[in-house]
């Protein structure tokens, strides 16, 4: 296997993961930590738990926007390298769920970064998390490999 | 030769490895020694207290409910205690008993979700592993008599909206047996492991007095030898049931994670006193549409400490005004004493000693 071959594998067998808490209630957190632990054990799709959102490739998401973290989030987002997938956990990331109405919630995340994936729940089920990340992988391949048309075209 | 100043800042989160919950901290450094800290709020906050306007006190519940996944079942049960108050109604004992067996659940799953993420602050991955996997039962058995896992939204003004049958009781009470053997495999783990201790004994010591001074509640209160718990002031089924505050006196992280460990035995014990004392009888009574004016005060024991519930109302549907303190709120300071004269290694401990729920403290 070449030095390519190697990267482009080790890039879609195993899709670094990002957490970030906007203004979730943790419950939703508290699931996607406990998808990590050995019951649910998302590891053996090769995801892993990283803190740097360089190092990360997908970006997953609980809880609403509101004005104050709506700038980290976004911040974070541009931080992490293309190809890149971002996730949104419970129903409060996808449309503000029952904090809708608070006078601090701007809504779900999609009003500041483009979402892929949604996963509902309130919260959400590890089983239906993992699925999501699952899902979240495979665009990322797809994304990868647009990616490299791209790349080819421009030469 | 010209030196910068040697103080350097710091940012700590609001995206952090160790932390599932977005805090903000400066960090003000002498080249490994914190010097000061300086909080900063608001990633979190939703507005939840004003929502007191749009939604009618029955709702309120399940808002309330959403305040903390962590230990919303006794958010749910501080608000229903305040409004059950104000109404003047008195709800039948076998909900009281209910209460405690959820309330205590949460409890051990809260600590062994606080214990694990200690673990994983100091590095000590396995550990986080094991005591999850211990949780995941208490997880199956609020599943089980709830029909979630995180947020099982309980409580209802006027009791509860489940009842555990005596077959499942059975089932419960063989559940936290293994529980139990997890537990004390754990216990034995903090006892005498070498990691364990080099990095919480001694680190982020709270005097006495400071704590009381601090204000601090909860483990972090009584990990510096001051014994006050809510429980005792016998809420729900508390009165009725037989147990004493969880006490240790060396005030430093080693004595707060002691603390919280001999409390999950004692939840078990709880629940157990709970389920065979329970007496038949209904789960909940009919409640009028409409509030009569008044205030109330409530204060119940989460995990992490006393929260204290205010809520006003002028009549009809809605609450004119609810204010919620809650443990982290009140443990904060303690936090900020803490920090300064710490190395900046330390500095994840110390966040989780006091075990921060941002959510709440947000709202
Ligand atoms: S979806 Fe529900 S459980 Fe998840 S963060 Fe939002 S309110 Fe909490």
């Amino acid at each position: 296997m070449g030095l390519k071959e190697f990267v482009e594998k080790s890039f879609k067998k195993s899709p670094w993961v990002l957490h970030y808490n906007c203004s979730s209630c943790n419950g939703c957190d508290i699931e996607i930590l406990a998808c990590m632990t050995p019951l649910y054990d998302m590891e053996r799709f090769g995801m892993v738990n990283v803190g740097n959102p360089k190092h990360a490739d997908i970006l997953v998401v609980t809880g609403t926007v509101n004005h104050k973290n709506k700038e980290v989030l976004k911040n974070i987002y541009d931080q992490m390298p293309e190809p890149k997938v971002v996730v949104a956990v419970g129903v409060c990331a996808a449309t503000g769920g029952i904090f809708r109405e608070a006078y601090n919630v701007l809504g779900g995340i999609d009003k500041v970064i483009p979402v892929d994936v949604y996963v509902p729940g309130c919260p959400a089920k590890p089983e239906a998390i993992i699925d999501g990340l699952y899902k979240a992988a495979e665009i990322l391949k797809e994304k990868y490999e647009k990616m490299g048309k791209a790349e080819e075209v421009l030469k | 030769m010209i030196r910068m100043s040697d103080k350097s800042t710091i940012p700590f989160g609001p995206q952090h490895p160790v932390l599932p919950e977005p805090i903000h901290l400066k960090l003000v450094v002498e080249d490994e020694k914190v010097v000061e800290a300086y909080p900063s709020f608001g990633f979190v906050h939703r507005g939840l207290e004003m929502l007191v306007q749009k939604k009618d006190f029955n709702q309120m519940v399940y808002v309330v409910d959403h305040i903390c996944g962590i230990c919303s079942a006794m958010h749910g049960q501080a608000y229903c205690q305040a409004v059950e108050e104000l109404i003047g109604i008195d709800v039948p004992e076998r909900a009281k008993y209910l209460r405690v067996v959820w309330a205590e659940l949460h409890r051990i799953h809260s600590h062994l979700l606080w214990f694990g993420l200690l673990a994983d602050a100091f590095g000590f991955e396995n550990l986080f592993m094991l005591s999850w996997r211990i949780r995941e039962k208490i997880m199956d058995i609020l599943e089980a008599t709830a029909g979630n896992r995180v947020i099982i939204s309980v409580n209802i003004v006027g009791g509860v909206r489940r009842d555990i049958d005596t077959e499942q009781a059975k089932w419960l009470l063989d559940e936290l047996k293994e529980v139990e053997e997890g537990l004390k495999e754990l216990e034995k783990i903090v006892k005498n492991n070498y990691t364990i201790k080099q990095r919480t004994v001694g680190i982020g010591v709270l005097s006495k007095d400071d704590a009381y001074m601090f204000g601090a509640v909860g483990p972090t209160l009584r990990g510096s030898g001051v014994p006050i718990d809510m429980r005792t002031t016998g809420y729900a089924a508390y009165g009725n049931l037989d147990f004493e505050p969880v006490v240790e006196t060396d005030g430093d992280t080693y004595a707060r994670t002691i603390v919280r460990v001999r409390e999950m035995f004692q939840s078990i014990d709880l629940v157990k006193q709970a389920i065979n004392k329970m007496p038949e009888g209904e789960i909940n009574v009919k409640v009028k549409p409409n509030l009569p004016a008044g205030e109330v005060i409530t204060r119940v024991e989460q995990p992490r400490g006393e929260v204290f519930y205010y809520i006003k109302s002028s009549g009809g549907k809605n609450l004119d005004r609810l204010r919620i303190r809650t443990p982290t709120f009140a443990n904060l300071a303690s936090l900020l004493h803490m920090l300064p004269g710490s190395t900046l290694a330390d500095v994840p401990v110390l966040v989780l000693t006091i075990d921060p729920c941002i959510s709440c403290t947000e709202r």
